[in-house]
């Protein structure tokens, strides 16, 4: 999640428009494609921007998926630490076992 | 609207083939031979990553350009059992001396000189308290005006 992401995601009026009826309250894409001067799939294009940017989450109620705000982005944030970690922690495993090898000389003990 | 998200911390645990001793010693003074060049904050390529011996030690990312970019500090040293570290980097990917999040890992030795370690990255709803995150809730206190108003003035609408 960046605010560069963020903003530009709210860069269309339309977009904004969706975002800050959003902003009032939790809704479905047809309640929001109501009363809006665009088509229900333009609505539904603007979310997944939203959504993607973090600024929106959605979950089904039934046979329709509500929108919300993801005030905090923190869904988002935890998702990309926990792939981040796995990165991390692959290749500190290949490292530690690497050096298994030759705990007999441990030279290769300065950094780069 | 007003609402708490608390989510789950990070864990992980798997088993290297390595004493607690070696799996300690290559987590930190090693640690520059193992953490990935992609992760990384700042406007340069990460060319060093630091973490210092001891509590108090930085952890951090020398950069290609010369700068350096923190990422936190040790709060618990006990090698080869434990390691503590502060994550202070923000959820918009900078540095915020006044955000702890927490890194631990425990490397406990099992049969045939092998070690569990328990990884685990917690506190992450303190993300939600970052300065990020406070200018976030204002904005949304005043029904996202400000956050519109200051997305104009970045995109000179």
């Amino acid at each position: 999640m960046t605010n560069a992401l963020a903003f530009a995601a709210l860069s269309d009026p339309t977009r904004r428009e969706v975002f800050e009826r959003l902003a009032r309250g939790p809704q479905a894409v047809g309640d929001l494609a109501r009363g809006m001067p665009v088509s229900r799939p333009a609505v539904s294009q603007h979310l997944k921007v939203l959504k993607e940017a973090g600024l929106v989450t959605d979950q089904p109620d039934g046979a329709r998926r509500v929108y919300q705000i993801d005030p905090k982005g923190l869904g988002q944030i935890r998702a990309w630490l926990d792939q981040f970690w796995d990165t991390a922690l692959d290749a500190f495993v290949a490292e530690v076992e690497r050096h298994a090898d030759d705990d007999a000389n441990p030279q290769d003990k300065d950094r780069p | 609207m007003s609402q708490t998200i608390k989510p789950a911390a990070i864990a992980k645990t798997f088993t290297v083939r390595a004493t607690p001793e070696k799996a300690f010693a290559v987590f930190t003074d090693g640690f520059d031979r193992w953490w990935p060049r992609s992760h990384s904050i700042g406007d340069s390529p990460l060319k060093t990553a630091i973490l210092e011996p001891g509590i108090g030690g930085r952890w951090y990312g020398r950069l290609e350009d010369g700068s350096e970019a923190m990422w936190g500090e040790v709060l618990t040293w006990e090698p080869p059992a434990r390691l503590v570290l502060a994550w202070r980097i923000s959820a918009d990917w900078a540095y915020d001396p006044n955000l702890t999040t927490e890194v631990e890992v425990r490397f406990t030795a099992l049969a045939g000189g092998e070690t569990r370690v328990d990884f685990e990255h917690r506190d992450l709803e303190r993300f939600g308290d970052s300065e990020a995150a406070d200018r976030t809730r204002v904005m949304m206190d005043g029904g996202w005006s400000l956050i519109l108003d200051s997305f104009k003035a970045v995109a000179g609408a």
